[in-house]
């Protein structure tokens, strides 16, 4: 390809149309390069309040009942057509199996009934790739990836630390969490604290009101013999657990119970919201710091929590670590980011993934696209 | 009218079915397992459609299985059958699943005139219709979809891969044994009740059970 005179404006970029279904999301986004053109999300959450953490069955349900309305009303909003499109890129793992297959089956359909490429990618990548978007103030700059550049993506399904080299063919996941998700905590916890689901928003709130330091909660793999030392990292240096915690949360209350007393429900939510997010950042810091990582983008539904936006911005400022974080709405799982890394496997020239390959709901970061 | 029909309510298959073609059936293909409905499906469309030298625009309806079938199989066809509707613009319709194997009875030689279709269920359990035969006319459903054990099923000759599974509690008919629905004979049901002037319904699965999924009771308390 002949690069473009100065004088002429940059090529637009391939349109992509990126589709969601790993958890209980149904997305269809639509990006030009690297612009946003439209990002449609029908969410089940509603259908999980009453169980307190999201049914596989139920979202699997709901995607296939939801992808063609949302597919509909992304091209819709995007003002454009089937045939417009460049290129279509879906979630193949890692996210629950059943829901997967949805909009797995439904991207290669779209795929064979367009005749248009078929990009199988990953999900958390993808998180990454919708910080290339120009949406936010915060934006990478000029929409390429800095070269030291490092991820923390926090959502009711995953909690990890990685570095991207390139968003196309070099990810490293440098740790994740042993056991429960972040996200997944706070459900458990505000089920224990009787403050609905989801967890988070509603921890969040109660926290405010709370003293943290009421209570100390432990903070989970962050005993020496997990941690070692820089030289010789420990077992899990930068991977979290979060299940002792819940255990210990659960104990509290339980003390109070016994005891005849009220339980403190803010403070025991702030004192747990602290124990999380200080276990996240401190570890989130300290492997950027020993991996040479000076820009980190954070990404996941929890990226929400206004405790742990404060304290990771706070923590990267004096680490020098410069903090991005793509708009709310572009956090949560979506379809955008999977057409915005899409968008980036078409303008690197990476082969597309064909029709045969198979959903893959433990796919390891280090598979970009399949 | 060139009809492709999808099922995977069991095996993954799909078939273009015609008036104008012997038997209805154009060209077709089915796996032979259960659990690979997401790989094989569109590959297999796209080479039955290259066979056929066919393409989406000469397609005037799509039929798909709705089950019952296990849940993540069965969604893949119908998830694969809306959104081809959806691309090509061209109507969708469903069928029951179990309908593609009354058909074959009905065709064979010494169907009785009541019989049962029976499918693997998992979980021993069996997804079971009850049908009756009159000479020269397409089966019909008189009883189902359900979903049960096979050792509780009435008492009539049980035809399909779920009868073979339970030979020892059901009389299971031998010729049979291993049928799976398959979307030749979902497609050529689907013709013939058109030609008779039926409505086909739509592609609303028949999950038949509900969610796994408990709601939580209230948590104990310590006191
Ligand atoms: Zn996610």
């Amino acid at each position: 390809m002949n690069p473009a005179p100065a004088s002429e404006p940059r090529p637009a970029g391939p349109l992509v149309l990126g589709i969601e279904s790993s958890c209980d999301e149904t997305g269809v986004g639509i990006v030009r390069g690297t612009t946003l053109l439209s990002n449609t999300v029908s969410s089940s959450m509603d259908e999980h309040v009453r169980f307190g953490g999201v049914i596989p069955e139920i979202a699997s349900r709901a995607h296939l009942d939801a992808f063609v309305p949302t597919l509909q009303e992304s091209l819709h909003t995007a003002g454009v057509t089937l045939e417009d499109i460049d290129a279509i890129a879906v979630t193949s793992g890692p996210g629950l199996a059943g829901a997967l297959m949805v909009g797995v089956c439904a991207a290669k359909a779209l795929a064979l009934a367009s005749g248009k490429p078929l990009y199988a990618i990953n999900h958390l990548v993808a998180h990454v790739g919708v910080g290339l978007l120009d949406m936010s103030e915060n934006r990478l700059p000029e929409n390429r990836l800095p070269e030291n550049l490092g991820a923390l993506l926090v959502s009711g399904g995953h909690t990890e630390i990685l570095r991207i080299r390139s968003i196309t063919d070099d990810v490293e996941l440098l740790g994740s969490t042993i056991d429960d998700a972040a996200g997944e905590a706070y459900d458990k916890v505000a089920r224990l604290l009787g403050l609905g689901y989801p967890g988070g928003p509603a921890i969040d709130k109660m926290a405010r009101t709370g003293n943290p330091k009421a209570i100390r909660f432990p903070r989970g793999l962050s005993q020496p013999k997990y941690m070692g030392t820089a030289e010789e990292p420990g077992p899990h240096r930068y991977d979290w657990s979060f299940s002792g915690l819940k255990t210990a949360v659960a104990r509290c209350v339980e003390q109070f119970e016994a005891r005849g007393e009220e339980v403190p429900v803010a403070d025991i939510a702030a004192a747990f919201q602290e124990a999380v997010v200080d276990i996240i950042t401190s570890k989130a810091v300290l492997a950027c710091r020993e991996n040479g990582i000076t820009e980190l983008l954070l990404g996941g539904g929890v990226a929400a929590n206004s405790r742990l936006r404060e304290l990771t911005g706070q923590r990267c400022r004096s680490a020098g670590i410069m903090l991005h974080v793509p708009p709310l709405q572009l956090c949560t799982d979506n379809g955008a980011m999977v057409a915005a890394l899409g968008a980036q496997l078409v303008m690197a020239g990476i082969a597309p993934s064909g029709v045969a390959f198979a959903p893959d709901s433990s796919l390891p970061v280090t598979t970009v696209s399949v | 009218m060139l009809i492709l029909a999808i099922d995977t309510s069991a095996v993954a298959s799909a078939a273009l079915i015609s008036d104008d073609a012997m038997e209805g059936v154009v060209d077709s293909f089915a796996t032979e397992d259960t659990r690979s409905h997401a790989e094989v499906l569109v590959p297999g469309i796209e080479q039955l459609l290259a066979g056929a030298g066919v393409s989406g625009a000469d397609i005037d309806l799509i039929v798909t299985g709705v089950g019952p079938g296990p849940f993540t199989g069965l969604r893949s066809g119908i998830a694969t059958a809306r959104t081809l509707a959806f691309a090509w613009n061209k109507p969708l319709r469903g069928l029951m699943s179990l309908d593609a194997i009354a058909l074959e009875v009905a065709e064979s030689t010494g169907a009785p005139a009541e019989f049962l279709v029976a499918t693997d269920a998992r979980r021993k359990e069996v997804y079971w219709a009850r049908y009756t035969l009159r000479d020269g006319q397409l089966p019909e459903l008189a009883d189902g979809p359900h979903v049960g054990f096979a050792s509780e099923l009435p008492e009539l000759p049980v035809y399909g891969a779920g009868a073979g599974i339970y030979a020892d509690v059901v009389k299971a008919d031998e010729d049979f044994k291993d049928s799976q629905p398959s979307a030749a004979s979902l497609g050529q049901f689907a013709l013939a009740l058109l030609a008779a002037g039926h409505e086909l319904p739509d592609s609303t699965p028949l999950y038949l059970r509900e969610s796994d999924a408990q709601v939580p009771g209230p948590r104990k308390r310590a006191l």
